[in-house]
């Protein structure tokens, strides 16, 4: 036998750590580029005024612009939107994936089929959604329009009573395919015996849902709660295609104000306390959810 | 590496194996941030022994092992493999086997694929691989099973499948970390002997780690006993059993275990005698020259259960508090007056005491044991 | 009587569901002239396949969803890697600064990218990448959820496989490709769904770092498409059928898998 390799511990050590290092790089690298420097980069375009005129040089204004865009009647309106917005589109959206996962839930012949139509819209994307309910909704043309008797009218869309409500209906549908997978998952955790005995307790169809599948599924539903308003926080997409932040900014949500502020209106400061304003929000709503987490996972305990 | 002894009955083949080799210990300490897992450790394994290290659970030899593996870095001290100091290399360059507890045997792959791992990390040629994974599915009597996945496999074909894994590359050293713990008892008890006789077979030196003190009875060459990380006592089963170096080698090995009686040294004429309690041991002469020679007056005075036998002169008194039979031999358990519990293990047809007759328990001379108390050293041979 | 009542309930809420879906086949085969037509007409009785070809080629359609496709499959085969190897070293390596370095990955998971995008177009405009597929891919090569759902799920490894593969004369790399990687293999799979669903619908991103058609991915091409002009109403329809079809076909394939990706994607928030 030859002597085997040898390789003094420091050496071992110092090759693992630059192993180590190499394999987190690449996506350190991205972090770097594209969240940390950007999000570091917010902050502080924040503390200047951009200038009217592109090529004047930026102003330093301290926290003087973070107190004028927070406080100005545009911020408000904004703000409360998109608060309307994820208060109409998230509760609906999970109560009705429940009611869908519930029914979805029984044991009947085609079963698969119900399934696969209820999560069909995760396919759709909030462009593809968008797109069909903007056709849909055509002034001259649409069938909902025609359905809903408006013809002759402005669209819906164009309505500044209804623009907010009928977006968040496209919201909702499209949301429908996500918000049942996610609670059929969830109530893949409740044991079948549990709904069944429930059953045979005589236990009728909304006190089962009450006392049984409701305390046992509320992770899932506190879960998809704060999740669901994360994103529809982050709303964009639809509002583009569908109202483009109008009629009256009736619309006009956060995401839509901040690229409004720096594609319209040039106004880079101001879309940078925007959007320190939805990390404000993103991060209340990721603690609360932190919270939840370590609750459960001490109850499981 | 060491020299290749022709044993008769040794089978054809099986002088390709490389013979074991042997592994040097010295002054090996590991620890876990405060806690100590082993503690100076000197051990030596000779060529083609199979050493068994016995101990409670977390006595350090577990730890041992995997030091000896490279899957752990020792605080200090070195170690040999094969009369190469391999303190400082990898595990994978050492030239050892290890089967584990668990097996850890990968589940996506199928058993012929587990078996050839080791050979693929190596570059083992094809014709070669498929020859040597023959050959150790032979000896394991697996060669039907190659197709299959461990989820398909039984717990006594996993744990073939893990040694299969470890011979396939012939190495110089087999480690066991309580290889059969997993299995259950009427199996156990089979592949003990399959696995001793494998060993005469291939003629590797193997390191066994085990709580099982039958296990180590049976199967090791020598066996080496720790606590608390301390290494006991090394030696051939018969002699650990004979005469434990400490109080806790006595207490650890031996079922029912040692009888260890708190007791003082008195000088009395021309012989010594062990008070316990109120009652005299009179010590046999061989022993008794050595208790005088040490200073120790406190002592531990240790009696194997087999070597205490009813006698209704004796004058260590004890009441029967339950006997247990078990159809070749029975336990007495009986309580002396102070509350300590002696145990008789009594052969033969001979009437029983009932539970709650008082009796004499006599000392046979040549089976009294005497550890100094406060060190809880043997003294005497 | 109570199962017939379960089959109403089920397949009004279905009909719901599908019917925007179905409306939209139905208009994508029908000239403008019936689309405008009152009554409606809800079934094709003469269906007008030739606007999924105009949709195709003169709505560029076939353009767009290649580029949909290039750019997904560069950002779910750039997290997959990326994601791996990190969790990689998370798991089974120590460096100094392991930790430190995790908590960062996750902290990335607070900043979502609605957040830093125009300072990114920024970035990207700098970088000379604007209409680029450098700038549609790049940002999105690595995801800190994707490495911690990854490393847990090389953390639920048993520890004995890793000792076994080091005995059995396993390097990293060998360790990694061989036992690691295959075991995750279910979390993988789940990455790989759910980061192909972003990056496909990816809408905001691709709109304000590209003008040229040429790089124009499918979500950006419904925004064109969506015309309001009554005479060209099918061929919208079509458009979006068209672009919404990898999608349904993936869900009809995979579905298993997609639900096991799109809740584990959901953990992500």
């Amino acid at each position: 036998m030859t002597a085997p390799r040898r390789r003094s511990r420091r050496a071992r050590r110092v090759r693992e750590a630059l192993l180590g290092y190499a394999l987190v790089a690449p996506a350190l690298v991205v972090f770097g580029v594209f969240v940390f420097y950007p999000f570091a980069k917010n902050i502080w375009l924040g503390l200047y005024r951009t200038p009217p005129f592109p090529g004047l040089p930026k102003r330093y204004a301290a926290f003087d612009q973070y107190e004028r865009v927070l406080t100005s009647p545009e911020f408000r309106n904004s703000l409360r939107t998109t608060v309307v917005f994820v208060v109409a589109t998230v509760p609906t959206g999970i109560i009705l994936g429940l009611l869908m996962a519930m029914l979805a839930h029984q044991r009947l012949r085609g079963i698969t089929i119900y399934r696969t139509i209820f999560s069909s819209t995760v396919a759709t994307s909030i462009a593809v959604a968008s797109v069909i309910f903007f056709t849909l909704l055509n002034p001259q043309v649409g069938l909902l329009t025609y359905w809903l008797g408006r013809q002759g009218e402005p669209s819906l869309l164009d309505d500044p009573r209804w623009a907010l409500w009928a977006v968040s209906g496209v919201t909702i549908w499209q949301n429908l395919g996500l918000s049942f997978i996610l609670m059929s998952a969830g109530l893949q955790g409740v044991p079948d015996d549990l709904l069944e005995a429930a059953e045979v307790d005589g236990a009728g169809a909304w006190s089962r849902l009450r006392n049984v599948v409701m305390p046992l599924l509320s992770p899932t539903i506190f879960f998809a709660t704060i999740v669901g308003s994360i994103l529809a926080f982050q709303a964009f997409g639809q509002i583009d295609l569908l109202t483009q932040g109008g009629p009256l900014k009736k619309t006009n949500v956060l995401v839509y104000a901040m690229y409004d502020a720096v594609f319209r209106q040039n106004n880079e400061g101001k879309a940078a306390v925007l959007s320190v304003a939805l990390f404000a929000i993103t991060l209340v709503l990721t603690l609360i959810q932190l919270r939840l987490l370590e609750r459960r996972v001490t109850y499981e305990r | 590496m060491g020299t290749q002894q022709a044993t008769d009955g040794r089978p054809p083949g099986s002088e390709e194996h490389p013979a074991g080799a042997q592994v040097e210990v010295r002054g090996v300490t590991k620890r876990f941030g405060d806690a100590t897992a082993v503690s100076n450790l000197d051990l030596d394994v000779a060529e083609h022994e199979f050493l068994v290290l016995l101990g409670p659970s977390g006595c350090g030899k577990s730890t041992a092992l995997r030091l000896i593996a490279g899957l752990d870095e020792p605080d200090a001290g070195t170690i040999a493999i094969g009369g190469h100091d391999v303190t400082d290399v990898e595990a994978r360059d050492r030239d050892v086997a290890m089967v584990f507890q668990s097996y850890a045997l990968y589940p996506h792959m199928t058993v012929r694929r587990n078996i050839e791992f080791p050979l693929r990390n190596r570059k083992v040629p094809k014709a070669e691989r498929d020859r040597l994974v023959g050959e150790a599915a032979d000896a394991l009597d697996l060669a039907d099973l190659l197709g299959r996945k461990p989820s398909q496999l039984s717990g006594g074909q996993r744990q073939r499948v893990a040694l299969a894994r470890a011979i396939v590359r012939r190495p110089a050293l087999f480690l066991m970390d309580e290889p059969l713990s997993n299995l259950d008892a009427k199996l156990r008890v089979q592949t003990r002997a399959e696995l001793i006789q494998l060993q005469r077979r291939l003629r590797t030196t193997v390191v066994y780690v085990t709580h099982d003190q039958v296990e180590a009875m049976t199967m090791g060459h020598r066996i080496a006993i720790m606590s608390a990380g301390v290494l006991q006592q090394v030696g051939p089963p018969a002699e650990v059993y004979a005469r434990p170096a400490n109080v806790f080698v006595a207490g650890f090995i031996g079922n029912p275990p040692m009888n260890l009686l708190d007791g003082t040294v008195e000088v009395g004429g021309t012989t010594l005698a062990v008070a316990v309690g109120d009652a005299r041991v009179e010590l046999p002469p061989a022993l008794a020259s050595l208790a005088v020679s040490t200073d120790a007056r406190d002592v531990v005075l240790g009696v194997r259960p087999e070597d205490l036998t009813v006698d209704p002169s004796a004058p260590l008194r004890a009441t029967v508090a339950v006997v247990e039979s078990l159809g070749h031999e029975r336990h007495l358990v009986c309580e002396r007056p102070g509350g300590e519990l002696v145990t008789s293990r009594v052969t033969g047809d001979d009437d029983l005491p009932a539970v709650g007759e008082e009796l004499g328990l006599a000392i046979r001379a040549e089976g009294v044991h005497l550890f100094d108390r406060a060190t809880g050293r043997r003294i005497g041979p | 009587m109570r199962t017939v009542l379960r089959y109403l309930v089920l397949t009004a809420l279905a009909a719901v569901v599908l019917f925007p879906i179905y409306i939209t086949v139905v208009n994508s085969l029908l000239t403008p002239g019936q689309i405008a037509g009152r009554p409606p007409t809800l079934f094709p009785t003469h269906p007008q396949w030739h606007t999924y070809s105009t949709a195709w080629s003169q709505g560029h359609l076939g353009r767009y969803l290649l580029n949909s496709f290039l750019v997904t499959i560069v950002i779910v085969v750039g997290q997959v890697v990326t994601s791996i190897a990190a969790a990689y070293a998370f798991a089974f390596l120590e460096f100094p600064f392991r930790r430190t370095i995790f908590v960062l990955f996750l902290a990335t998971m607070m900043v979502p990218f609605e957040i830093t995008f125009f300072t990114n177009q920024a970035t990207v405009v700098q970088l000379g990448w604007y209409d680029t597929y450098l700038a549609l891919t790049v940002p999105f090569l690595a995801t800190g959820f994707g490495a911690f759902l990854i490393r847990q799920s090389f953390l639920a490894m048993p520890g004995p496989l890793r000792d076994a593969a080091e005995l059995d004369g396993a390097g990293h790399w060998r360790f990694m490709t061989k036992v690691a990687v295959p075991l995750a293999r279910p979390s993988i799979a789940a990455l790989a769904v759910f980061s192909f669903f972003g990056a496909f619908n990816q809408y905001l991103w691709p709109l304000i770092v590209t003008k040229d058609e040429r790089l124009r991915t499918v979500q950006i091409g419904l925004r064109y498409l969506r015309s309001t002009q009554v005479d060209q109403i099918n061929v919208t329809f079509a458009g979006t059928v068209l672009a919404a079809l990898p999608l349904f076909v993936l869900l009809l394939l995979f579905q298993k898998h997609l639900v096991r990706g799109l809740t584990a994607g959901a953990v992500k928030g």
